[in-house]
């Protein structure tokens, strides 16, 4: 025994919270305004699509592909959101349930054709911002109040966009880290070879995440409607590397189906305060994105040391 | 002789408290300027004016700060952060150049909900709560062919040069031309190309029609495009016909050029940059309790034949063409759209 820092899948999953607990405490001092109900409302309200566009992003993930055009499907669903939904709610549901769909399509095309999904969702990112622009050429539409009123829900004691995202990483924890499909989906990427030789189908593994995917890219897109009251074609085009940084940043990895729900969560909000956190030290726009870079080199430059000493101990 | 002067002293004297009391309001407010876009001349030089002109308020004691907060990438998103971010900062006002006009609005509404004046401009946002200092793009559209009809009574074919596709910059200039054709029927837009607001992409588009293309007497473009296209003409061999100009560096010493050698007239309509400044004097004012109407419209900053060599002197390299606005002159504007209003 030598204690909780020499094991490393510990070390792991505790990176994640760390590193959010430290940035909130940074913002904490230097503006303590932000350490109220409202302060971390407005901080973290628009860290929930973040979250579920990083959810979505997991699943694709978890089966070793990576998904180049959440960022534009997030955008058609806002697009959707503000335009179809509110007229017309059952055809506005067709088209998402229609979206998600395509979603699983994709996943079977690139397991059948055994296509590179990077290639595949690239060129979807522009089919799918294609039909965001001819939905809404012009940035306008309005989401239906219903929407508005569940995203800015104001729960007692906690901001909503904690407990919401809190449940999120919840419930997807619990579905796929416990139960026995989680396990099998995850499989896919971990060891396919073993899951087909167990009798499972791998199109349909591939399916059901992609299909998952298209399921939490809809939520996100569904919550960021509601949050900004009306969309534009390119809202959330940079969901798609937020995304993925939020999954490695909470602990996953591009191959070998290795991903952490409660992470990948945890990272969101942690990507989503850092841009807090340089707008609250007044650092000039120019050093910004360096900035930005320089927080995201620093927590995988710890995680690259975990790394290390999880394969020492193996 | 001593009774003017004396009307002069009074006047001087009643407007003195009145400065006073204006500066004493406003001496302890903060506002901030979140921008979305730093990456090209025009906004490069509308964050130096806004930094010039800011600078001496501070120094003046009329505002406490007004820094400038630019996002990292052109994201509607982020920028709602931004501003959100800055709520929790406790700005009394906010100036917005906005990556979308409806993107913000959650945000532009979490801002007046809170207490503080949200002032857009250029960029504008759509929510009721704010005020906008916006552009008549339509009018900048029409007036080239005001100018175009007194150049030549006779009328003629004219080239068009849209800007980027599906903005609503490009859809309201194309509009405005428009209306200016269909009040000088004598001219004709003859075709249309797409030049995106450069002065590459303005070349490569125009040259391509020019085979094709009848003869013109003007063309009418939206800024940014014009040098462009001067040179499509050149290159093919064709005489220059009238182009309108956007203020741009190259575009105006071209224009010089070609007024050296031959005498070439024409004329050059942009936005100056400036305008972020006129957004903080109408956040100024608002916060220093004056009514100012929701709506405010932003005069062109257009440059004619003799006003060509003057432009010029104050016109960086590379830059745009640029006033800086005064206290007096976002005054104007205020009386000008409560009169209109």
């Amino acid at each position: 025994m030598t204690g909780a820092l020499a094991n490393p899948r510990l070390l792991r999953a505790l990176l994640p919270p760390v590193s959010l607990i430290l940035l909130l405490a940074v913002i904490f001092t230097i503006q303590p305004r932000a350490m109220s109900y409202l302060g971390l409302n407005l901080m973290l309200n628009l860290a929930l699509p973040i979250a579920l566009a990083t959810i979505a992003q997991l699943c694709v993930i978890a089966v070793n592909d990576l998904d180049l055009s959440i960022g534009a499907f997030v955008s058609l669903v806002a697009c959707i959101g503000a335009t179809i939904l509110p007229e017309n709610p059952a055809l506005g549901l067709a088209a998402l349930a229609g979206c998600i769909a395509v979603y699983a399509a994709l996943g079977a095309l690139i397991h059948w054709r055994n296509l590179p999904a990077i290639v595949v969702t690239l060129g979807m990112s522009f089919v799918w911002l294609g039909a965001a622009v001819l939905l809404l050429p012009s940035p306008g539409g309005s989401a239906p109040a219903w929407l508005s009123a569940v995203v800015k829900l104001r729960t007692p004691a906690i901001p909503f966009a904690i407990l919401a995202s809190a449940l999120l990483a919840l419930l997807v924890h619990l579905f796929l880290m416990r139960s026995s499909l989680g396990v099998v989906l995850r499989g896919a990427g971990g060891n396919p070879q073993a899951v087909r030789r167990a009798g499972w189908s791998l199109l349909k593994t591939k399916m059901a995440m992609y299909a998952l995917c298209g399921f939490f890219g809809c939520l996100s897109g569904l919550c960021l409607v509601g949050l900004t009251t009306s969309a534009d074609a390119n809202i959330a085009l940079r969901y798609t590397l937020l995304s993925i940084a939020g999954v490695i940043l909470g602990g996953g990895e591009f191959t070998g189906g290795r991903v952490s729900p409660i992470g990948a969560v945890i990272g969101a909000l942690t990507l989503t305060l850092a841009g807090s956190l340089l707008t609250f030290l007044r650092i000039s726009p120019d050093w910004q994105i360096g900035a930005q870079g320089a927080i995201l080199i620093l927590v995988l430059a710890l995680r690259a040391l975990v790394n290390r000493t999880e394969r020492r101990a193996a | 002789m001593l009774n003017r002067n004396a009307t002069i002293l009074s006047a001087a004297l009643l407007a003195l408290p009145l400065a006073g009391a204006a500066q004493a309001d406003t001496s302890d407010k903060t506002i901030a300027l979140s921008n979305n876009y730093a990456g090209n001349s025009w906004r490069q030089a509308m964050l130096k004016s806004w930094e010039t002109i800011t600078a001496k308020a501070v120094a003046d004691g009329v505002v406490q700060s007004a820094e400038a907060f630019t996002t990292a990438e052109n994201q509607a998103t982020e920028q709602a952060a931004q501003i959100q971010n800055m709520i929790l900062q406790g700005y009394s006002a906010i100036v917005i150049n906005s990556a979308s006009p409806t993107a913000l609005n959650g945000a532009v509404k979490e801002a007046c909900d809170a207490g503080i004046i949200v002032v857009s401009f250029d960029g504008i946002v759509t929510e009721p709560c704010a005020w906008r200092v916006a552009v008549d793009f339509k009018k900048m559209g029409s007036g080239q062919l005001d100018y175009l009809a007194q150049r030549y009574p006779d009328g003629g074919n004219l080239l068009e040069i849209r800007g980027l596709a599906g903005t609503s910059v490009d859809t309201e200039i194309h509009e405005g031309i428009a209306a200016g054709v269909s009040a000088h029927p004598n001219f004709k837009v003859v075709s249309e190309v797409q030049g995106d607001w450069t002065q590459t992409v303005a070349q490569k588009s125009v040259a391509g029609v020019l085979p094709s293309l009848p003869e013109v007497v003007g063309v009418v473009t939206q800024g940014g495009d014009g040098f462009g296209a001067a040179e499509a003409f050149k290159a093919a061999g064709r005489p220059t016909p009238t182009i309108i100009l956007g203020n741009r560096d190259d575009e105006l010493r071209w224009w010089k050029e070609q007024k050296d050698a031959n005498g070439y007239e024409t004329m050059s309509v942009s936005i100056a940059p400036g305008v972020s400044t006129l957004a903080f004097w109408v956040a100024q004012q608002i916060l220093d309790g004056q009514e100012v109407p929701k709506d405010l419209v932003v005069p062109f900053l257009s440059i004619d034949q003799a006003g060509l060599e003057k432009a010029l002197e104050n016109t960086e390299a590379g830059g745009v063409a640029n006033v800086e606005y005064s206290l007096d002159d976002a005054k104007k504007v205020i009386e000008a759209a409560k009169a209109g209003g």
